[in-house]
């Protein structure tokens, strides 16, 4: 039976129809990491024991003739940043690097309760900063299409391990494109929810204004099954809203928003494959000021987030330190990465008395005028569409400059600054190097079903999605 | 270019409770000069009389009641990271 680039609907057949069990379904996941995982490099932590364990207790079930719900057996990775109870979580990060939470993430939780199977924490950015992986405090990830080059980031790991078929699906987090970017690098489906949607209960923060939970997956239909599974009001995160989660992959009477003037490959294609939707030409939110809003505030709330590694509570401790603010200071300054360092300290300056004014609440104002504009765009469009990046996987080392890895955020921080749901959708391939290119869709703040609905549409009609990296 | 200076580096080095080597703080001197170069870019947005947007979904003041709920993580598995406890205490630096 070959099991290879499964969609959570195809495995839950064979599973269902008794053609595969839940450990031979695991087990091929946990020997694919054996043998490829040693180039990859996306895994942090493999949880073969549990993993397997809790395989064994879903055949049971099966064995007994019980039905068994879309997620059951099915087994997937999640980025680091996710607290796993009794499993070690780094968020990258040699500030944690013997952390183990004493609870689960909800989303995890959720997860967990409908029988989805945990085979590994993968890396990323270490806290999530960064866009190619390249900043985990362990080591980077390889795109599985080109070694050469990063996966994307910062939910580099799990973009990677999707594309290397190390599990069906795995779970990123989005603050500035880190689901959707990676996506995009990596030939797969990267979704990110309305800001809310998903609890962050038990997420590592960054930054709380802008981060998302969200999945990548094989296919957009995929990522509906599972956002039905882990949306919802959760009293532990007062910022999640309530939202209609049944989701219809329905397209009706929809009109797509195009950038205007602009020759993008893969809005073509979405116009020659979508060709009976309405298409309009509309201005985009300012793309530049919206970067630098950006990168003013989620500095300033990372700064702030981040003031809870005390290394007294948890946390690596540096050697020596006599008083409580050498203790801060030093362990600080020893654990924490060079890129986690640069965002304190733009945060602390941009918060700091004399410029907060000039920097963070004039970012604020700018975050109101591109909302405004989306607002604006979206009485005239239901979906917008556009390229996720504007360039393929980049190589290690190509953007060792701090302000041109921000650039590559550029075409998916607007999003977050507007708190809307978007999705990355291979749609294409770059002509010189023949690497995959996303397709991003955009929609209404609470109208995930129509960006999903878009996306399923989209690979109804086209195999982009089902291409493979050469392993 | 703007470029801060060791000083500037000093100040929020000691805000943000991160220690820096000599190296660092010269080339943290560059690169915050550089992001800050970046986001200057801001200054030519009009926002005269624009609200400025710290969340975006219109919730406010989210309330529960102030009830104890109950916890069935046990405490030793609560304090299970703390680097350094006695007596069942976390045990940190002298302040002084």
């Amino acid at each position: 039976m070959n099991v290879s680039y499964l969609s959570i609907t195809q495995a839950h057949e064979l599973l269902k129809s008794k053609q595969v069990t839940a450990t031979q379904l695991t087990q091929y996941y946990l020997d694919r990491i054996a043998t490829h995982d040693a180039k990859i490099r996306a895994c942090l932590t493999v949880c073969s024991e549990s993993a397997l364990a809790q395989a064994a207790a879903i055949d049971a079930k099966i064995a007994q003739g019980d039905s068994i719900g879309l997620l059951e057996g099915i087994p997937y990775t999640a980025k680091d940043m996710f607290l796993t109870r009794g499993i070690r979580t780094t968020a990258a990060s040699h500030m944690l690097n013997t952390f183990e939470a004493p609870y689960s993430a909800t989303a995890i939780q959720k997860l967990e309760a409908a029988g989805a199977i945990l085979l590994a924490k993968v890396n990323h950015d270490e806290y999530a900063h960064g866009g190619s992986t390249e900043q985990s405090a362990y080591h980077p990830t390889h795109n599985p299409w080109d070694l050469d080059r990063v996966p994307g980031g910062s939910s580099g790991g799990s973009a990677a391990a999707v594309a290397a078929d190390f599990g069906i699906f795995s779970m990123g987090t989005d603050t500035g494109g880190s689901i959707r970017q990676p996506a995009s690098y990596c030939g797969v489906t990267g979704y990110k929810p309305t800001y809310g949607a998903v609890s962050r209960y038990g997420v590592v923060a960054m930054a709380s204004s802008f981060d998302v939970v969200g999945p990548l997956t094989r296919t957009a239909e995929d990522a509906a099954l599972i956002f039905e599974i882990i949306a919802g009001v959760d009293s532990m995160d007062a910022t999640t809203v309530a939202l209609d989660s049944t989701i219809e992959l329905r397209l009706e009477n929809i009109t797509i928003g195009t950038s205007r003037g602009a020759e993008q490959a893969v809005v073509q294609e979405c116009k020659n494959q979508l060709a009976d939707l309405q298409y309009q030409e509309v201005d985009l939110p300012n793309e530049d000021q919206a970067l630098a809003a950006y990168y003013v505030l989620v500095p300033s709330e990372i700064s702030s987030n981040l003031e809870r590694y005390d290394s007294i509570r948890y946390g690596s401790v540096a050697a020596d330190t006599e008083s409580l603010e050498q203790r801060y200071a030093r362990s600080r300054g020893e654990f924490f990465g060079p890129e986690v360092k640069r965002r304190n300290l733009i945060g602390a300056y941009a918060l700091s008395a004399g410029y907060y004014d000039a920097y963070y609440n004039k970012a604020m104002q700018v975050r109101t005028s591109i909302r405004a504009a989306f607002d604006k765009l979206f009485e005239q469009v239901d979906l917008l569409v556009l390229p996720t990046t504007l360039a393929p996987a980049f190589c290690f080392g190509e953007k060792s400059d701090p302000v041109e890895m921000y650039k590559t955020d550029s075409l998916t921080v607007s999003a977050n600054l507007a708190g809307l749901p978007a999705i990355s959708i291979p749609a294409g391939r770059d002509q010189a190097t023949g690497l995959p290119m996303g397709l991003q869709i955009i929609g209404k703040q609470q109208d995930d079903a129509k960006v999903l609905a878009a996306a399923h549409a989209f690979q109804q009609a086209t195999d982009w999605h089902t291409q493979r990296p050469p392993l | 270019m703007s470029k801060l200076s060791i000083s500037d580096i000093e100040k929020v080095s000691r805000l943000s409770r991160i220690a820096l080597t000599d190296t660092e703080k010269e080339q943290m001197t560059i690169e915050l000069g550089s992001i800050l170069n970046f986001v200057e870019t801001l200054q030519a947005a009009d926002t005269t009389g624009v609200e400025p947007t710290a969340q975006v979904t219109g919730l406010v003041d989210v309330l529960r009641e102030d009830v104890v709920r109950k916890c069935d993580i046990p405490p030793t598995e609560l304090l299970g990271n703390v680097p350094a406890m006695e007596d069942g205490y976390i045990k940190a630096p002298k302040v002084l």
